[in-house]
């Protein structure tokens, strides 16, 4: 049994080690996509060219202007010219945001009366205009409380975010990145090597020996899962080092949901090649389930927004509960305490599906 | 000696298709049986039924008797199958995948080194055994293909169409390496659609519609063969309606190179000749062949094997 397994997986190693290609997928790939979306994939938004219509020209309106460049996430790429051009510019496209002070700014500020001033944002991409206007009511909030020397009273909000204290989108990105790779690169390599021996024929030779199915899938399994764990480290390490997101929560307990997460994804891929003939099918189908999983995940949507009947989808996502222990380790340093729940969900998913691929197996292949 | 195959009465079929309608043969240890007929005839299926690939859905099959299909009965230890198909890892070499079927059927380490050697001596392929099995020659692939279903020694070997592809030279090594296993002991049954090798097993089956129309030994079969085969050579338009006009005389005609080979009912022969040769057409008689015989059972024809069956 263990001489059967142990060649079995030397088998695989042989197979995926020796194919360039295959190294590429499983080594190349990650590294390269967390290069780029440690880099690119980011919510902060900075620059945004901002066409500026003062028709006050007073000290406080440059005042106020330069409060907003100085911020760093507008720029001024038009100060001259009156509101046609401005809205021509956000017509084209040459200016996200339009700065409109009117004539009286400077008057009301010094009378203290309330000074309107308006911004117009390009709302074609919402995420990023909700995002420029939170920016420009920190600014005019915190321009108008230099102005006013001592606030009177009333309700002052002193916010902080936690566990990514400056807000940075990477910390939370780098995260889901290991989770959906990890996923990505698993899923494909289990699917094909069961496929790939169904498509070439060397199942028939396998299946009239005496290896058990337990050991026909143990031994398609295990390095996958070992690499895996590779994966992860690769990527956990390139994001602590290269892009300084922090790990603050145990190694261990990471390494141990990875376990669990890896029993999902290899108990998905394992399902796929039992349904699969070629592995052109099973690509097809690994990238049909892929996306639904990492959409629905919270990665980039939050779940807590969709309609009542997705999020009871997103119960049965392997995703959803990994990103939540990933980011709870790296961000907010919790521990098994907290992430159980998680865990145990992905841990019984994992034994599920697991049972379920090799039922099939036994059914499909007899 | 009792058989270590039996097939009895197996029947299946494949959606519209009828792949086997109860087929039964037997085979004794230390014979090499052949299963013969054209394309389409059932060979495959009824080896992949003896190998435990299918479960029948008519009829049994038994090796070295126990069901094939039950994984925990140990007969998979005793069972060597050789599929039509490509079975091996390509990106594998040669020493690389006889060590993993090795391993498969978990033989010791001295086991592995001594048997694969002497397979590898065997076949020639020593020279290869770092070469990736998917760049070998069709031959030498078999070879390899066929070593990996000797190395754990079954007691039965199952081989569909192992000289499907293969050169006329590689395909002399085949045989002769069956012959020294059979030689201690093994029994083979072995497909092949090709009528020349029937004379090279112990006893055939010639498989027709998934049923056996004849069975025994070849030269004894080849032998009661009372039809007479004729060589004709001339032009399609007088030949045709010449043998058209002899109707059930004529049990089967098949292409011979530019001519044609006529197989015509004993005592019909004489007429046909005369008959042709007036039309202007060479005749020939020839030396009745496997391929007659088989072809004079297809078309569903004269009684010819009564004397072997």
């Amino acid at each position: 049994m263990i001489e059967r397994l142990k060649r079995m997986m030397i088998k695989e190693f042989l197979q995926v080690l020796r194919d360039p290609r295959m190294l590429g997928v499983i080594f190349g790939v990650p590294l390269i996509q967390t290069l780029v979306f440690g880099y690119a994939v980011s919510t902060d938004v900075t620059d945004v060219p901002t066409a500026v219509v003062d028709r006050d020209r007073s000290p406080a309106s440059r005042e106020l202007v330069a409060a907003f460049t100085s911020s760093g996430h507008f720029r001024v790429v038009s100060a001259e010219g009156g509101m046609e051009r401005a809205q021509a510019m956000l017509d084209d496209g040459s200016a996200g945001a339009v700065l409109r002070i009117d004539e009286g700014f400077a008057g009301d500020l010094e009378g203290g009366r309330t000074a309107r001033v308006q911004l117009i944002v390009d709302g074609t991409d919402s995420n990023t205009a909700r995002v420029v206007l939170v920016y420009a009511n920190r600014i005019t909030e915190r321009f108008s409380g230099a102005v006013r020397a001592a606030p009177a009273g009333g309700v002052q909000l002193v916010h902080r975010a936690w566990f990514n204290e400056n807000l940075e989108s990477r910390n939370f990105f780098v995260p889901g990145i290991i989770a959906m790779l990890v996923m990505l690169v698993t899923v494909i390599l289990t699917s094909m090597a069961v496929v790939r021996e169904k498509e070439v024929g060397t199942i028939e030779q396998l299946l009239v020996s005496p290896i058990t199915p337990a050991e026909f899938i143990l031994g398609k399994t295990l390095p996958f899962a070992i690499i895996g764990y590779v994966d992860v480290l690769l990527v956990s390490l390139l994001g602590v080092f290269w892009f300084d997101v922090p790990i603050r929560g145990s190694v261990l307990l990471l390494l141990l949901a990875t376990t669990f997460y890896l029993m999902t994804t290899l108990g998905i891929g394992l399902l796929i090649s039992t349904a699969c003939r070629t592995q052109q099918q099973a690509l097809m189908m690994v990238f049909l389930v892929f996306f639904p999983f990492v959409l629905l995940s919270g990665f980039m949507f939050p779940i807590e927004n969709m309609p009542r009947a997705v999020q009871y989808l997103t119960w049965v996502n392997p995703l959803r509960y990994f990103l939540v222990i990933l980011r709870g380790i790296f961000l907010k340093g919790t521990g098994v305490e907290i992430l159980w729940p998680q865990m145990a969900a992905l841990l019984a998913m994992g034994a599920a599906l697991l049972a379920a691929a090799t039922l099939r197996f036994r059914k499909t292949s007899a | 000696m009792s058989p270590v195959v039996a097939a009895a009465g197996l029947g299946h079929v494949y959606g519209a298709v009828r792949a086997l309608d109860g087929l039964s043969f037997a085979v004794a240890p230390g014979e090499l049986y052949g299963l013969i007929g054209a394309d389409g005839a059932g060979k495959t299926t009824a080896l992949r039924i003896l190998a435990g690939l299918i479960v029948p859905q008519r009829g049994s099959a038994r090796v070295v008797g126990l069901d094939p299909a039950d994984t925990r009965s140990g007969v998979r230890e005793s069972l060597g199958y050789m599929p039509q198909r490509y079975s091996l890892y390509g990106d594998l070499s040669v020493a690389e995948n006889l060590r993993f079927f090795a391993r498969l059927f978990c033989l010791s380490r001295r086991e592995y080194a001594e048997r694969s050697a002497r397979l590898l001596a065997i076949t020639r392929l020593e020279k290869f055994a770092g070469r990736p099995a998917e760049q070998l020659s069709g031959g030498m692939y078999k070879k390899l293909a066929l070593a990996c279903a000797l190395l754990h020694r079954p007691r039965v070997l199952l081989l569909d169409e192992p000289t499907n592809g293969v050169d006329p030279v590689s395909r002399l090594d085949l045989w002769e390496l069956l012959y020294e296993f059979v030689a201690e002991g093994m029994a083979v049954v072995v497909s092949t659609p090709y009528m020349d090798e029937a004379e090279r097993c112990h006893r055939v089956g010639l498989v027709h519609h998934g049923r056996l129309l004849l069975e025994g030994e070849p030269r004894a079969l080849v032998a009661g063969f009372t039809d007479a085969v004729l060589q004709v050579a001339g032009a399609a338009e007088c030949v045709e309606p010449v043998l058209e006009r002899a109707g059930a005389d004529v049990v089967a005609v098949a292409p011979l190179g530019g001519a044609l080979r006529v197989v015509v009912r004993r005592g019909a022969s004489a007429g046909l000749r005369r008959a042709l040769a007036a039309a202007g057409a060479q005749v020939e008689p020839l030396r009745p062949n496997f391929e007659d015989l088989f072809l004079a059972q297809a078309a569903g024809g004269a009684p010819a094997g009564e004397a072997a069956a």
